[in-house]
């Protein structure tokens, strides 16, 4: 039994320790919601396996260890309450700038494009800062604007609800 | 004594729902947090007093005997952090209402504020390794909150990733917790400490490198900090100045207790940490001299600092452990009272770049002293509050021989200055080059609004009596890491 969830630790590690070095916000959540699945699963099949741990319902030695279930229970609803929080983090991060790239820290480029101005360089960061695709593609024309609506609502909304 | 333990986290808790509830009502909703956070320091000074001259109390939650039950324990070291957090806690919430942003528009603020809070003291007084995992997501979930409020396109995209890299850190944590369960049985740190002693030395010796990685993400240790200066300084100011006075030394503090109350002598990771504080202290201040903003050169100056602590941890020594306990006290000090001023100085500026700041001694002159002291405790020039620690250190690093990472040290600490001293002639003494991209707010004599200054200059002061009551608190910390390096007394307290 521990064997094959040793086993099934290791497969979560291993596809989450992938998903995570992506580039794509949503696969890394998947990632990251995989990779805690793992240690989930690690931290069951850390005590005694047995029969359910209720009194008067066995031997005491008979008994599954109780403590590592709770732990995991415990982990499993912070997990869940911060992968939530992460997909909520991530449909604003698409909604604001309409991909889910993981973005590169602002503050950096911005000062190696201070040290490098005078060499042109600028320009090129430039060009990959600005936050929407031109709107060459005429297919899309309608989501698009719908999303653009939904911003707006939601910006407006922030802006009138959010200091009540 | 034994009922005042649970209350440092409780309290805030309570309040939080408090908060909630009195949501509509903001002035009924702000003196409910500040009375918490009054009541909070006032039992930790308590807590203080008591551990100091009687020794560590524990107390078993629920009525479970300790290495069944949830153990919560004070010893020195716990009670001297939560000390410092609650007052700097207090003192930047009421930063956060004299301030126009985050506090005022939005409702949710205080009551997160008080679950971090909650998080924080939850941290430090644990004795029960689950529990320091269960307090830690509780204050880094506040924080995610804290940091992404609002929801702008700058905060979201760094919030993200200050989330994505916490999560993995607690995915380890777990990882470590399962591996230490199933090799001991226990998790109560005082128990752990008897039992890991019993374990293969190779096992122990690897337990304690993935607890120093686990705790170093926490405290931006070297090779797993990048994601604190890209973080941190997009956060309103006074969100960013608890975290950079308080998360990461909670970090800190999770790195201190586990090394030296779980592991033996002879299984410490004192060569990982050592060369970890090295790199640190030398990486971030040469991240922090090529910044052009000022709460970003700040961020990489705490990084560069965490090197310092750990530094002293990895001497495991009385001298370097103490030292190390009151670099801590001195740098939150000191980190939030500088944060608060780089808010003071976007208020009055509009901006936090230093080329779109300038003359700002004439135009804020209280501004200018709230920044220089602190700043110049902060690099260690003498009568100032960050010399003591520093100086211990270097004695106790000669002492036991550690000749590197002392030069390290030294290097470190001669950059924090230029750091500091950049910004004050960008900030201070220059003219500004650009146009500040934000709006800058006139502002009177004190250099801001009555409640933002205030709060700042009583910190300052805070600072100062560190500086000036130096021998007494240097005895106290050098009593801590007595605590520290010989249990006897914490495993008393706990297990009876």
């Amino acid at each position: 039994m521990t064997v094959v969830l040793a086993f099934a630790a290791a497969t979560l590690f291993a596809i989450g320790t992938y998903l995570v070095l992506q580039r794509k916000l949503s696969r890394i959540i998947i990632g990251l919601a995989l990779l805690s699945h793992g240690s989930n699963v690690l931290l069951m099949s850390s005590g005694r396996a047995g029969i359910a741990p209720l009194v008067g319902s066995g031997d005491l030695t008979d008994f599954s260890d109780p403590l590592p279930q709770a732990l995991a229970l415990t982990t499993v609803v912070i997990t869940f309450g911060v992968t939530a929080l992460l997909l909520a983090l991530a449909f604003r991060s698409f909604l604001l700038t309409r991909d889910d790239e993981v973005e590169d820290d602002v503050g950096d480029r911005d000062v190696a494009r201070g040290s490098w101005r005078d060499k042109d360089l600028a320009d090129g960061d430039e060009a990959e800062l600005t936050p929407l695709p031109d709107e060459s593609d005429e297919a899309d024309g309608d989501t698009r604007s719908d999303v653009d609506q939904d911003l707006a609502t939601y910006a407006e909304f922030v802006e009138n609800e959010g200091g009540r | 004594m034994k009922q005042l333990v649970v209350l440092p986290v409780v309290l805030p808790l309570l309040a939080a729902a408090f908060s909630i509830m009195f949501g509509r009502w903001r002035s009924v909703q702000r003196c409910v947090c500040i009375a918490t956070l009054v009541t909070t320091s006032a039992i930790s000074v308590a807590l203080l007093i008591a551990v100091d001259r009687d020794g560590p109390i524990a107390v078993s939650a629920g009525g479970w005997a300790a290495p069944v039950g949830i153990g919560l324990v004070v010893d020195r070291l716990s009670a001297i952090m939560l000390t410092v957090s609650s007052l700097m806690l207090l003192g930047v919430l009421i930063y956060a209402i004299g301030q126009p942003g985050a506090e005022r528009n939005h409702v949710g603020f205080q009551s997160v504020y008080m679950i971090l809070a909650a998080g924080v003291a939850g941290s430090f007084i644990t004795g029960d390794l689950f529990n320091l995992f269960v307090s830690f997501e509780v204050m880094l979930t506040a924080s995610y909150v804290l940091l992404t409020l609002g929801g702008t396109r700058e905060r979201v995209r760094s919030g993200m990733t200050y989330v994505v890299i916490s999560l993995l850190a607690s995915a380890l944590f777990i990882t470590a917790l399962a591996f230490l369960y199933s090799a001991t049985g226990t998790v109560n740190m005082a128990d752990l400490h008897l039992k890991i002693a019993e374990l293969p030395s190779g096992l122990r010796l690897s337990f304690a490198v993935l607890l120093v990685v686990v705790f170093g993400v926490k405290a931006g240790l070297f090779p797993l900090y990048s994601w604190l200066p890209d973080s941190y300084p997009t956060a309103p100011s006074p969100v960013t100045a608890v975290f950079a006075g308080l998360l990461t030394k909670v970090g800190v503090y999770a790195l201190i207790r586990t090394q030296t109350l779980l592991f033996p002598q002879d299984s410490r990771a004192t060569t990982v940490l050592m060369v970890a504080a090295g790199v640190t202290m030398v990486m971030g201040i040469l991240g922090a001299i090529a910044q052009d903003d000022v709460k970003r050169i700040l961020s990489f100056n705490i990084v560069s600092h965490i090197g310092f602590m750990v530094m002293g941890l990895a001497f495991f020594s009385i001298a370097g452990l103490a030292s190390a306990i009151f670099y801590a006290v001195h740098h939150i000090l000191a980190m939030t009272t500088l944060f608060l001023v780089g808010g003071l100085i976007q208020h009055a500026g509009g901006s936090s770049r230093m080329r779109e700041l300038g003359n700002m001694v004439r135009s804020a002159p209280v501004v200018a002293v709230l920044f220089l002291v602190p700043a110049l405790g902060l690099a260690g020039i003498p009568p100032l509050s960050g010399f003591v620690p520093k100086f211990g250190l270097i004695q106790a690093g000669f002492a036991e021989g550690h000749y590197w990472v002392v030069g390290a040290s030294l290097v470190a600490s001669l950059l924090t200055l230029y750091s500091v001293v950049k910004i004050w002639i960008g900030v201070f003494w220059s003219p500004a080059t650009e146009p500040p991209s934000g709006t800058p707010h006139p502002v009177g004599r004190l250099g801001g609004p009555l409640l933002m200054v205030l709060p700042t200059m009583a910190l300052f002061v805070l600072g100062l009596c560190v500086a000036l009551w130096a021998g007494p608190l240097y005895g106290l910390c050098e009593r801590a890491a007595e605590g520290l390096l010989n249990p006897a007394e914490y495993l008393k307290a706990v297990l009876g």
